[in-house]
């Protein structure tokens, strides 16, 4: 297989990683006003303290793979994203100091739960909007790197239809991570949250569709859509699945990996719509490729600790199993 | 004024890294003293070790906090700051940093839930573990950091093909020749900082008279670690000092000083006001043929001095020349606090000296402070060049239009005045919050299933704090 697309493949892992990982506490940070009793908000941010650093890794990983792998797409997304990459870094920069000051507080506390789940939203909807700009397309041969074009109509569908998503992932794992009316609230919202993510797929599918012709052969081409069919026709029976686990205690962990599988499906159609893109029209892998002697030092370390990353990765997660309720004090 | 995009971006990559390195460097060396502690706990039972890696944990966990929040940041500018230099050094940078995250940041993130949160969830040896693997990995992300660094310096092992560096030798690129050097002068720098904080906020216990068992055995502890450290560090810097010699003379000819092309009996200079404008320094104070002996190891030894190169290829000489004072008279206090230590030691007076105990907690951020002054005589020493000798900073910035950086640039400024203001109050009610009581880690010890002798050792200890 040639290196290009292998890097492609494993940019592709480390964004969808980070979606559905930072993709839950950042979820979990936007769902905050909606939990506005002293001792949730406590335990909202408990449930995920342990693991956001983790989490946010993925973010850093994908950026330097994307700088390793394709020099030339990490140089052009993000000066042409100038303002909105560095507004979503002050984002998480708020949200992030936010977990070790929030607890450590008294009377600034209000202060650090207006930083976590603005900082969380903020972060959520930037990186929508970068999403965006990205499907949109830049149309000029050059990039324009005084243009505000990333604050398109359609850009700020996709922020908010992201901000949408990673609540229904932070609420499925609420949902997961708690008892009594905690879980029972999140539970009532991820279902909310359902329709409102099954419309946004809908308008953000309709608009990319109908206002690129190359995104619309692409899906309708010939048999295309026949073989492409398997991804809308999941995304609808995996919210279907979701939206009853919702409703049923017992299989409390369902809806979270149904919500990530949605998550998933979308990403796959992205994928599908941009390829070989890193920047439509603009820069394909191959073009943006680093030299082999690049790729193939770099290789060796993502296939010997990938793995490893991933088992003590779950490790962590397992260590911390079950309800939040249950964990002791912190250090 | 007209803005400069190429100005406000250097200046927004320097606030923002310099504000990042204040972290790392306490947590590199604070982890380790960490997981020093808890190793002796495990090993010896004796609770105050407990004690001490349980109170530090509290400060670490917010100053690792704020090295990743500022870190994140760093990983993302290199292209939105130097979309250039992205481009033509990426495949050279980019899989260095690649590896710091395979191989540190994930290992870190990885552990410190549970080194955090995890004493209750894992066994005692579980946990050290991980409070070992977490230090490991603070050393690992260095190591990668610094080779990227340190290629910029001191470039080899690449080749140029259509204006991109390619790599030819992934060997000569990580092993480049200041490499070795930087990395031991770095890591010894981190724990000296962590070493001085420790001491600085054990000093103030005992000047107000709280906690002093606790603050004894960390004051005891670090001043034998810094009468160590301290002067191997100067051993390391005099050697690491030479390579700069060989490999970037206009760098050591900013520190020092020295302006004529070629200088025989280089004095050391004490005091002066280096002038960029006559290419000379105004009142010189220093003393003769010294420079020559340090830099050279004879009296009359030559040494290339600044104006062998063009004034446009020198960097801004006074920044250079006092950030080296600084970051060398710190030094030396250090090593003289360290070596007075041992003296006091000798005559029993160590903990209750106040001049000398006042005079550490005056040095708790000397560390920090030196590690800056340390990195701006190698970062700015090195412009005009971002890659020694091949890539000019003012040719790879990204072409933004100014205001957007300079927006950027005040919310950089304006969010990390406040955030290091947050993080030095919350330092502060930490520290006046005092060390774990003996009490507390006793019923925590319960929780852990701790062996019924470990127990009574706290037991012991509780009386000894003359808690109930």
């Amino acid at each position: 297989m040639d290196l290009a697309l292998f890097y492609f493949l494993i940019l592709g892992f480390a964004v969808l990683m980070y979606v559905l990982l930072d993709g839950f506490d950042l979820g979990v940070g936007i769902l905050y006003p909606w939990f506005d009793q002293e001792g949730e908000r406590d335990h909202l941010m408990r449930s995920i303290s342990h693991v956001w650093d983790g989490n946010e890794t993925w973010l850093v990983f994908g950026g330097v793979v994307l700088f390793a792998a394709f020099p030339a797409a990490y140089a052009g997304i993000l000066s042409t994203f100038y303002l909105p990459i560095i507004l979503m870094l002050f984002a998480l920069i708020f949200r992030g100091v936010a977990f070790e000051y929030r607890f450590k507080a008294h009377r600034s506390r209000p202060y650090w739960d207006f930083a976590f789940s603005a900082g969380s939203a903020t972060a959520a909807f930037c990186q929508g909007l970068i999403l965006g700009s990205i499907v949109q397309g830049v149309n000029a041969s050059h990039i324009q790197l005084d243009s505000w074009y990333w604050l398109s109509p359609f850009a700020i569908l996709t922020g908010f239809s992201v901000m949408a998503g990673y609540a229904l992932l932070g609420a499925s794992y609420l949902y997961m991570k708690s008892r009594g009316r905690i879980q029972q609230h999140a539970g009532y919202l991820a279902k909310r949250l359902i329709l409102v993510v099954m419309l946004a797929m809908l308008l953000v599918s309709l608009w990319t569709v109908l206002s690129s012709e190359d995104i619309r052969e692409r899906w309708f081409d010939g048999m295309n859509f026949l073989y492409l069919s398997p991804l809308p026709l999941l995304t609808i029976l995996f919210a279907v699945l979701a939206w009853q686990g919702l409703g049923d205690t017992a299989h409390e962990i369902r809806p979270f990996w149904y919500a990530a599988g949605i998550f998933a499906l979308g990403f796959v159609g992205l994928v599908v719509s941009l390829f070989p893109y890193l920047m439509p029209n603009q820069l394909t892998i191959w073009d943006a490729a680093a030299p082999d002697s690049s790729l193939t030092f770099l290789l060796v370390g993502i296939v010997i600790f990938i793995p490893l990353i991933l088992a003590y990765t779950l490790w962590g997660y397992r260590v911390f199993a079950g309800k939040v309720e249950d964990y002791q004090e912190g250090y | 004024m007209e803005l400069d995009t190429a100005l406000l971006s250097r200046l927004q990559f320097a606030f923002t890294v310099s504000f990042h390195i204040i972290f790392p460097s306490i947590t590199i060396g604070l982890a380790t003293l960490i997981a020093f502690w808890e190793g002796l706990w495990l090993k010896t039972h004796d609770p105050r070790y407990l004690q001490l890696a349980k109170f530090w944990i509290k400060p670490f966990a917010i100053t690792f906090g704020m090295g990743v929040v500022s870190g994140i940041v760093l990983s993302y500018e290199f292209g939105t700051n130097f979309s250039k230099f992205s481009d033509i050094v990426g495949p050279v940078l980019g899989p260095l940093m690649a590896y710091e995250v395979l191989t540190a940041f994930f290992l870190e993130a990885g552990f410190l839930g549970v080194m955090l949160f995890g004493w209750q969830r894992v066994g005692r040896k579980l946990h050290f573990f991980s409070t070992v693997v977490v230090a490991i990995g603070t050393w690992i992300s260095a190591f990668w950091i610094i080779v990227a660094n340190s290629w910029m310096q001191t470039p080899q092992g690449h080749i140029i093909v259509d204006g991109q560096f390619h790599v030819a030798s992934w060997f000569d690129v990580i092993f480049n020749p200041s490499m070795p050097y930087r990395l031991t002068h770095m890591l010894l720098a981190s724990f000296i900082t962590a070493t001085f904080v420790v001491a600085g906020v054990s000093a103030y216990y005992l000047l107000k008279k709280q906690h002093m068992a606790f603050a004894k055995k960390g004051l005891s502890m670090t001043m034998w670690i810094a009468l160590i450290l301290a002067p191997l560090q100067a051993l390391v810097g005099d050697h690491h000092g030479l390579n700069v010699k060989e490999h970037q003379p206009t760098k050591l000819a900013a520190m020092e000083g020295i302006w004529p092309a070629e200088e025989e009996r280089v004095p050391l200079l004490l005091f002066a006001m280096p002038n960029m404008e006559t290419e000379s320094n105004d009142f010189e104070l220093g003393i003769p043929s010294l420079g020559s002996l340090i830099l050279t190891h004879s009296f009359d030894g030559a040494v290339q001095g600044l104006k062998a190169v063009p004034p446009e290829d020198r960097p801004n000489v006074p920044l250079v020349f006092w950030s080296f004072r600084v970051m060398v008279g710190l030094g030396f206090g250090m090593i003289g606090l360290a070596v007075l230590a041992l003296w006091l030691r000798k005559r029993g007076t160590l903990f209750s000296n106040k001049p000398f105990l006042a005079a550490l907690a005056v040095f708790t951020p000397s560390g920090v402070i030196s590690v800056l002054a340390g990195w701006y005589v190698v970062e700015v020493g090195r412009q005009p060049w971002l890659v020694y000798n091949l890539v000019r900073t003012s040719e790879v910035v990204s072409p933004l239009p100014a205001e957007r950086v300079l927006f950027t640039l005040i919310g950089f400024v304006v969010i990390y005045t406040l955030l290091l203001g947050v993080y030095l109050y919350f330092m502060r009610k930490l520290i006046k919050k005092g060390p774990p009581s003996m009490t507390h880690l006793e019923e925590q010890l319960i929780g852990m299933k701790a062996p019924g002798y470990a127990l009574a050792w706290v037991k012991n200890l509780k009386h000894e704090d003359g808690e109930k």
